[in-house]
C-alpha cells in the first residue's frame, strides 16, 4: 500500500525500507524533467530535508525527505534519463529508497483519498 | 483582487487542444500541449511548429505627410537603425534606446508602402505605445492594430504556408508581403524567433481561428506553446526582453551592434539622434565594458537566470551573471547566456557558475548554440 504527504511524494514499504519517488501529478505538474541530482547513499535526512533535485524545462524542485532515515540505494536510471520520471513516475521512476529510523512513522503519512483532497 | 487575464482570439482553440495555460505579460497563454516542452520543441526544428503570438503589440505608423521619409526621420529619432533605407516589403531588426544607452523595448519594423508595422513585446506593449506618441505623435500617426499574430516556424512551414498563400513563395529571409490568407487581408514577414524558416502573420481577428486550423490541419504542423518558443529562441541565441536585455544594457552590450548601420554610426550620414547616442556611439568605438555571450555549463544541470558567473573556483566575487539559462533539446544539453567582461567573452573562456551554493564548471561558447536556417536566397 502506497502513502503520501502533502509535497506530492510517494512512498512503498517493504520492512524499514521505503521507496520514494514523485506522484503522477507532480510529474504532469513539472513538466518534461531534464535533470535529476540523487542524494548518496549512505545520506542521512530528517523528516522534511531537500533529498534530492529535479529539473524540469522552466525551473527546478526539491524532493524531501519523507522521513527520517538513511539511503540505501538510488535509482541511477533516472539520472541518465530523467524522461523515465515523465513516462511512469510511481514505477520505473522511482528516486531513492530509505532505511527509516521509525517505520511506525509510515503510518501516519497521507494514505491516497487524503493525498487526493490535497490536489483540489 | 487581480485583474483577470486577456485573452487571444485563439483562446478556446488553446484550451480545445489541451493546453496547459498560464500567465503571460497579463495574457492566459498556451505553455504546452500534450506532447510538452520536448517534444514541441523538436517538432518545431524537425518540421512546422505554429505559435500564437497575438499578445504582442502591432503598431502602424504613416507620416501625417503621407511621406515615408518623414515617417522614417522621426522614427529614427527614437531607434538607431536605418529605416531611411527600409524598402518597401523588408523588414528589420531594432530596438528603442533609453537617455542612458539602454534598451528600451527590441522590436521588428516591416516596410508595407509608406506605412510601418511595428511588432513589439507584449510586456512592453503599453509603455512603446506611450514612447512613440510622447516621440513622433506631432509628425505621425500611430495606430494600435487589434490584430491576431501567428508564427509558423521549422522546414516545413513555408511548404504548409504556401498551400493558403502561393504569393509568398519567393519570399526571402526578412521579406514583409500583404497578402490574404482564407480570404483575410494579412501581413507576413519571412523572420521569426526560433531559428528557423518561417513566417509571422499578423491576421484579423475575427479569422484567427480559422486560419489557425487551416495551418493546423496541414500536414506536419504542431501547436507549440511558450515553453518551446523560449528554449527554441535560447538555442538561436536570440535575446529575450527583460532576462538579455533590459534599460540597464547598451546594444552594444547585448552583442546587437550588428543592427546600427555605418549611417546612425559617428561619421555617418545621419550619425546619432537618438536617445543615449553618445553612451552608445562611444561603445561602438571604444568597445563595451561587458558583452553578452553563450555559456555551456560542464555537466547536465541547467543554470538559470541570475545565476553568477566567476573566473575562478575559488572567487569569492563574481565577475558577471547569467541572463537566460534552460535546457536544449537539441543539443541535449544545459545552456546559457550571460555577460561577462568584454576581455573574458571569447569562446574557450573556462568560467565557474553558481549553481545550488557551488560552483559548477562551464565554458564560453560562441552564439547560436544551434545554427539558423534562414531562408536567405
Amino acid at each position: 500500500m502506497l502513502k503520501y504527504t502533502a509535497d506530492h511524494e510517494w512512498l512503498k514499504r517493504e520492512g524499514d525500507v521505503v521507496t520514494v519517488g514523485i506522484t503522477d501529478h507532480a510529474a504532469e505538474t513539472l513538466g518534461d524533467l531534464v535533470f535529476v541530482q540523487l542524494p548518496e547513499v549512505g545520506a542521512r535526512f530528517k523528516t522534511g530535508d531537500g533529498a534530492a533535485v529535479v529539473e524540469s524545462v522552466k525551473a527546478a524542485s526539491d524532493v524531501f525527505a519523507p522521513l527520517e532515515g538513511e539511503i540505501v540505494e538510488v535509482n541511477g536510471a533516472i539520472v541518465d534519463d530523467p524522461g523515465v520520471v515523465n513516462r511512469d513516475p510511481t514505477g520505473e521512476g522511482w528516486f531513492f529508497k530509505l532505511k527509516v529510523a521509525d517505520p511506525s512513522a509510515f503510518d501516519a503519512l497521507l494514505d491516497e483519498d487524503a493525498y487526493r483532497a490535497t490536489l483540489s | 483582487m487581480a485583474e483577470a487575464l486577456r485573452q487571444t482570439p485563439l483562446h478556446s482553440l488553446h484550451l480545445a487542444l489541451g493546453a496547459r495555460m498560464g500567465p503571460f505579460a497579463g495574457y492566459d497563454m498556451p505553455i504546452q500541449y500534450p506532447p510538452g516542452v520536448l517534444k514541441e520543441h523538436l517538432h518545431t526544428r524537425a518540421a512546422a511548429g505554429l505559435f500564437d503570438v497575438s499578445h504582442m503589440g502591432q503598431l502602424w505608423l504613416t507620416a501625417k505627410s503621407g511621406s515615408y521619409d518623414d515617417l522614417a526621420r522621426a522614427l529614427e529619432g527614437l531607434v538607431p537603425i536605418d529605416l531611411l533605407g527600409l524598402a518597401p516589403g523588408r523588414q528589420r531588426y531594432g530596438f528603442f534606446t533609453c537617455e542612458n544607452g539602454g534598451v528600451f523595448d527590441d522590436l521588428m519594423i516591416s516596410r508595407y508602402g509608406d506605412a510601418l508595422l511595428v511588432v513589439c513585446n507584449a510586456a512592453r506593449k503599453a509603455e512603446d505605445e506611450a514612447l512613440l506618441r510622447a516621440g513622433i505623435s506631432e509628425a505621425c500617426e500611430i495606430e494600435r492594430l487589434d490584430r491576431a499574430l501567428i508564427a509558423l516556424q521549422g522546414p516545413k512551414a513555408a511548404e504548409v504556408l504556401l498551400e493558403l498563400a502561393p504569393d509568398l513563395g519567393d519570399m526571402r529571409f526578412m521579406d514583409a508581403r500583404k497578402t490574404a490568407i482564407c480570404a483575410a487581408p494579412s501581413y507576413a514577414t519571412r523572420s521569426g524567433y526560433t531559428g528557423e524558416d518561417g513566417f509571422e502573420i499578423s491576421v484579423p481577428l475575427e479569422k484567427a481561428e480559422e486560419i489557425a486550423k487551416a495551418l493546423l490541419a496541414a500536414e506536419g504542423v504542431a501547436p507549440i506553446g511558450l515553453g518551446a518558443r523560449d528554449s527554441l529562441r535560447l538555442e538561436a541565441g536570440l535575446c529575450l526582453y527583460g532576462a538579455d536585455l533590459d534599460e540597464a544594457t547598451t546594444p552594444v552590450e547585448a552583442d546587437l551592434s550588428w543592427a546600427i548601420p555605418k549611417a546612425r554610426r559617428r561619421g555617418g550620414a545621419r550619425a546619432g539622434g537618438f536617445p543615449g547616442e553618445a553612451t552608445i556611439l562611444d561603445e561602438l568605438e571604444r568597445g563595451p565594458n561587458r558583452l553578452r555571450v553563450g555559456v555551456r555549463p560542464q555537466g547536465r544541470a541547467p543554470v538559470r537566470a541570475g545565476a553568477a558567473i566567476f573566473v575562478a573556483a575559488s572567487d569569492c566575487a563574481p565577475i558577471g551573471r547569467v541572463s537566460s539559462g534552460g535546457f536544449s533539446p537539441s543539443l541535449d544539453a544545459p545552456i546559457s547566456i550571460g555577460y561577462l567582461p568584454a576581455s573574458l567573452a571569447k569562446p574557450g573562456t573556462q568560467v565557474w557558475l553558481e549553481l545550488r551554493g557551488q560552483k559548477a564548471p562551464g565554458e564560453v561558447v560562441a552564439l547560436p548554440f544551434v545554427s539558423h536556417h534562414y531562408r536567405r536566397a
